[in-house]
């Protein structure tokens, strides 16, 4: 019989205290308002003084209302019924599909034993020639899309979910827009890949504490699954609106900031959900991909630098396309070994050949005369904007590294590439 | 003494306070029963008759009301033979046998023996009736390639006699191989473990010296300009991306020290794994046998709990100290020291304490001075020597050395080897910013030769810095042959290809040749017509070079291309 308390003692933000017995950490609490029924957690304990963080915000909540405890730590469904789903940060549905209630399982977890991961060495393929080519993402890699407001973060995510040869795709939105929301979940369904796809979504306008509960559910149905032999690839956009959470109810529960008023503790709780990616030896793995907007393009605010300390590289997201500069993605090498012999040749000339063509450029706009060789790289480097770097297109890894000897093969003679003899007499287009 | 027992009455995150009943002591362990497990603790705050400790574990579902046992004992580690090749985490529990236990994942409340119960070969080195105090060796054991001594416990007070002693031969490491007892018959047994507490400096030596030996890494920067002294302490401060934990490897691999113990302390996972996956594949160039044989690795990364972050760093230099009472010359490299001071910083707003700078504690630099003072040469009892060499990372916030943690080490480290984004985005390996670091040790070269080098380094970066404005027609001909010899030392001595089988590992007697070429070709003065015939000398000069560095000492090649480079300068000489 579990026990109803009714003196709701104080009402800081989104923080509420009660006198209960019994009660243990980070249990889970149903507090009924008179706007309706809503989840709390237990986050602090004082003798019988228990603090519990209301998901849906301290608003409307009265001194007289009844706290119920559950005797359970926050938990989410796991089975096949999530596929197609569309969930809020609380766990409920979002769509108009019924509750989940089986097989529930506890969001953030333990941590995996660093002595059971493995090498990572198997590829995702995108199908973006820019991240399949230069920058390959590998399986139980963390990465981040380093990008500012404004850019098409959302639309190259909802590619990459269409696109990924993965088995599941888990996309956690924090602090949507409305409309983003809705442009997910319509091109997700019109692509058809919504089948293999669940949501966590808060949006801009839900209450700020289900926000930050955002990764820890969608990071946990994803282990389940890659614990059952999937491969799983989480979308979490954006992570600046978690920290931003972070930073609010850190705040607004007088701990003493750090850095630009972040938590001190920015770096391990961002550390704790980017860490849940991992290869499961004789199982399936969890790669994250995570956009962080970068406030004022300052790639040294608290964010992204601690972000960049956690994650595996980065992309960088510029003017409408991925960065060949600056982008990086560190596991690269364990993979594109395997892909084709010519691969990383051509990945290091044609960067090597674009940095040059960056030269030409700079030396153009400061009036200076172009050689012909100028001209080349010129020709050159327009073509690789249009036709590589480009976010539509849309090619396997192959034909890219096919269209690249392409693209070379019109704009200079087989020696001017620094590539290697014997991979010019393989590739070169005849 | 009685051991007490206590009731949680609070929870914050993972501090947890407890009212006791009888005595407790301050760092004293205890544990707190969830259930069916117990959940490590370390009294960190006594007031008012509660005890604050902060858990080294998830402290969801802990409620007020529950069990507490303290132990009567500070935090401590087991040091015996065995710890060789170990990867434990923080709290010295071993993780691959963790992982047998509980499979894929850390769970919270397993403490496994740190060391096998295994039989190891004893030879006493005293007899009974023998007298000893604190620190002193009664007998050895091998472990891999080293004679490891075992100890009268470091903690012990006054002198105590030798009753009884195992005979020679095979004994498990867990069972009684030596009694002694003091003057007033006060008897104790003694296994081949101890335990010693991790905040605890081990002494048991002579007195401390002068650390005066370069430990050689093989990378020229470090070797020649900004070397670190067997016994002395560095820092690695660098923005994310810059290399450093890749630096921190290749020292590992290449250090010659006899041990390595790394604390991966709050860094990614991925990185532990392929020290793992990597180490016992290569072989140490010292002694030819696998490089994990010399290794111990700490790790606690940035997902486990963070009070257990903040204890791996003692646990380390804890293991350090002990093997460098042998006699050995022990490198602990810590990687990252910023988010082992990021876990004091959680613990001390959880204490609520007045925050200093960047809301670090107030104790922030006697805490960081402290741990790199636990390095050191000492002089032992038997009259040899060993050593403690401490190298940490930093990793200031936005790539900034002006905060705090960096600040507070640069006060107490005898070398200082910061990272630039700059050298790294411009891929100049290793990404050590020769201008701003330093280094108060003798190095493998003369002072006064390296001085002469950095002499040109600096000036020609000067003249660099002032072409950017004036360009390379307001500037002198000789400030430009000053520009380019700068740059040339750059490129063929500070430069390194760590993807070179050859170049990435340099001898030192190799150092000493290329460097004393390096140094004529820079004192050296030569005649040029203009500025492009300048550059022109140094591009061939820098590509006999570059060729020479990759050529191995032992081809026919290596002389020859070693002629052909100083005659090709030696022409040119006014």
């Amino acid at each position: 019989m579990q026990k109803i308390y009714t003196k709701i003692e104080s009402i800081v933000g989104n923080v509420i205290t009660v006198r209960a017995e019994g009660v243990r950490n980070q249990d889970l609490a149903e507090i009924t308002t008179s706007q309706g029924k809503s989840y709390a957690n237990v986050i602090k304990l004082d003798n019988d003084l228990v603090s519990l963080q209301v998901f849906q915000g301290g608003q409307g909540v009265s001194t007289g209302d009844s706290v119920r405890f559950m005797g359970v730590p926050m938990r989410v469904s796991y089975s096949e019924d999530l596929l197609g789903r569309v969930f809020d940060g609380a766990g409920k549905p979002r769509d108009n599909g019924p509750e989940l209630t089986a097989n529930m399982v506890e969001i953030a977890g333990p941590s995996v034993n660093p002595s059971k991961r493995i090498l990572p060495d198997k590829m995702i393929r995108t199908g973006i020639p820019m991240i399949d080519v230069f920058n390959t993402l590998v399986e139980s890699q963390k990465l981040p899309i380093f990008s500012v407001s404004g850019e098409p973060y959302n639309e190259l995510l909802a590619r990459i979910a269409m696109q990924a040869e993965v088995d599941i795709i888990v996309l956690g939105g924090m602090g949507l827009k409305y409309d983003d929301y809705l442009f997910f979940r319509d091109t997700l369904e019109a692509s058809g890949a919504s089948s293999r796809t669940i949501m966590f979504i808060h949006t801009a306008s839900d209450p700020t504490v289900e926000c930050t509960l955002v990764p820890d559910l969608a990071l946990s149905v994803a282990e389940h699954f890659a614990l059952d032999g999937k491969r799983v690839l989480v979308l979490l956009t954006d992570m600046t609106n978690f920290c931003d959470a972070l930073k609010e109810m850190a705040i607004t529960m007088d701990q003493v900031p750090s850095n630009r008023g972040y938590p001190g503790d920015l770096y391990s709780s961002l550390a704790s959900r980017y860490e849940k990616a991992v290869d499961f030896e004789g199982a399936g793995s969890l790669t994250i991909l995570g956009v962080t907007t970068m406030p004022g393009d300052d790639v040294t605010h608290p964010i992204p630098d601690n972000t960049g300390y956690i994650t595996e590289g980065q992309y960088y997201l510029r003017n409408g396309h991925i960065e060949p500069f600056g982008s990086l993605s560190r596991l690269k090498q364990n993979v594109n070994k395997d892909t084709r012999p010519d691969h990383r040749a051509l990945m290091d000339g044609m960067i090597k050949l674009y940095s040059a063509y960056k030269d030409s450029m700079e030396k153009r706009s400061m009036g200076f005369m172009m050689s012909d060789w100028d001209e080349k790289l010129l020709k050159y480097g327009a073509m690789f904007e249009e036709k590589l770097m480009d976010l539509s297109v849309n090619i396997p890894l192959e034909d890219a590294l096919d269209l690249g000897w392409k693209i070379l093969a019109e704009c200079f003679e087989p020696n001017e590439t620094g590539l290697r003899s014997d991979l010019i007499s393989e590739y070169w287009p005849k | 003494m009685s051991v007490s027992t206590g009731r949680v009455t609070g929870v914050n995150g993972n501090m947890v306070n407890v009212a006791f009943s009888g005595q407790v002591i301050k760092n004293e362990v205890g544990y707190i029963r969830v259930g069916d497990s117990r959940l490590k603790g370390e009294i960190i705050r006594i007031t008012g008759g509660i005890a604050s400790l902060q858990v080294y574990e998830m402290t969801g579902g802990i409620k007020v009301g529950d069990e507490v046992e303290f132990t009567g004992e500070l935090l401590s580690v087991e040091l015996g033979p065995g710890l060789l090749s170990q990867v434990f985490d923080g709290l010295q529990n071993p993780l691959p046998e963790l992982a047998e236990k509980c499979g894929f994942f850390l769970e919270r409340g397993v403490y496994l023996d740190p060391l096998p119960d295994k039989e190891w070969e004893f030879t006493a080195t005293k007899k009974v009736g023998d007298k000893v105090i604190a620190g002193d060796s009664f007998g050895t054991v091998p472990e891999g390639l080293f004679t490891h001594m075992i100890f009268v416990p470091f903690s012990l007070q006054g002198e105590w006699t030798i009753k009884s002693i195992a005979e020679n031969g095979m004994h498990r490491a867990h069972e009684t191989i030596c009694t002694i007892a003091d003057e007033k018959g006060n008897e104790k047994e003694l296994s081949m473990i101890i335990t010693q507490p991790v905040k605890v400096a081990i002494e048991g030596y002579e007195e401390r010296v002068r650390p005066t030996d370069p430990m050689v890494t093989r990378i020229r920067i470090i070797d020649t300009f900004l070397p670190v002294a067997k016994g002395g302490t560095y820092c690695i401060p660098g923005p994310f991306g810059a290399g450093k934990t890749v630096l921190q490897h290749l020292t590992s691999k290449n250090a010659d020290v006899d041990i390595v113990i790394i604390a991966a302390c709050g860094e990614r996972a991925g990185e532990v794994v392929e020290i793992l996956k990597e180490f016992p594949e290569l072989t140490d160039p010292k002694t030819g046998r696998s490089l994990m044989e010399r290794t111990i690795i700490i790790c606690n990364t940035s997902s486990m709990p963070v009070a257990a972050r903040e204890a791996s760093v003692y646990t380390a230099v804890t293991m350090a100290e002990y093997y460098r009472n042998m006699g050995l010359d022990v490198l602990l490299l810590a990687d990252s020291t910023s988010r082992w001071a990021q876990a004091m910083r959680e613990m001390s707003g959880r204490l609520e304490e007045i925050p200093g700078d960047e809301a670090f504690p107030a104790y922030l630099e006697s805490r960081i001075a402290g741990f790199y003072e636990r390095a050191g040469k000492v002089r032992l009892r038997d009259g040899r020597t060993g050593t403690v060499t401490i190298g940490g990372t930093v990793s200031p916030a936005g790539g900034n050395f002006e905060e705090p943690v960096t600040q507070a080490t640069l006060k107490v480290v005898g070398a200082f080897h910061g990272l630039s984004r700059e050298r790294s985005d411009a891929r100049k390996y290793p990404a050590i910013d020769p201008l701003d670091s330093w280094s108060k040790y003798n190095g493998i070269i003369e002072r006064s030769l390296v001085d002469d080098a950095y002499g040109y380094l600096r000036r020609g970066h000067e003249v660099g810095e002032m072409m950017k404005v004036v360009g390379e027609e307001g500037t002198s001909l000789d400030d430009y042959v000053l520009y380019q010899k700068g740059e040339f030392l750059d490129a063929v001595y500070l430069q390194q290809n760590s993807f070179d089988p050859v170049d990435s590992v340099v001898p030192v007697d190799r150092q000493k040749e290329s460097f004393s070429i390096l140094h004529s070709i820079l004192s050296a003065s030569f005649s040029f017509e203009d500025k492009k015939d300048a550059r022109l000398f140094f591009n061939e000069l820098r590509q006999r070079f570059l060729d020479w560095n990759g050529t191995p000492a032992d081809s026919p090649d290596f002389e020859k291309r070693k002629s052909d480079l100083v005659s090709f300068y030696e022409g040119r000489v006014r």
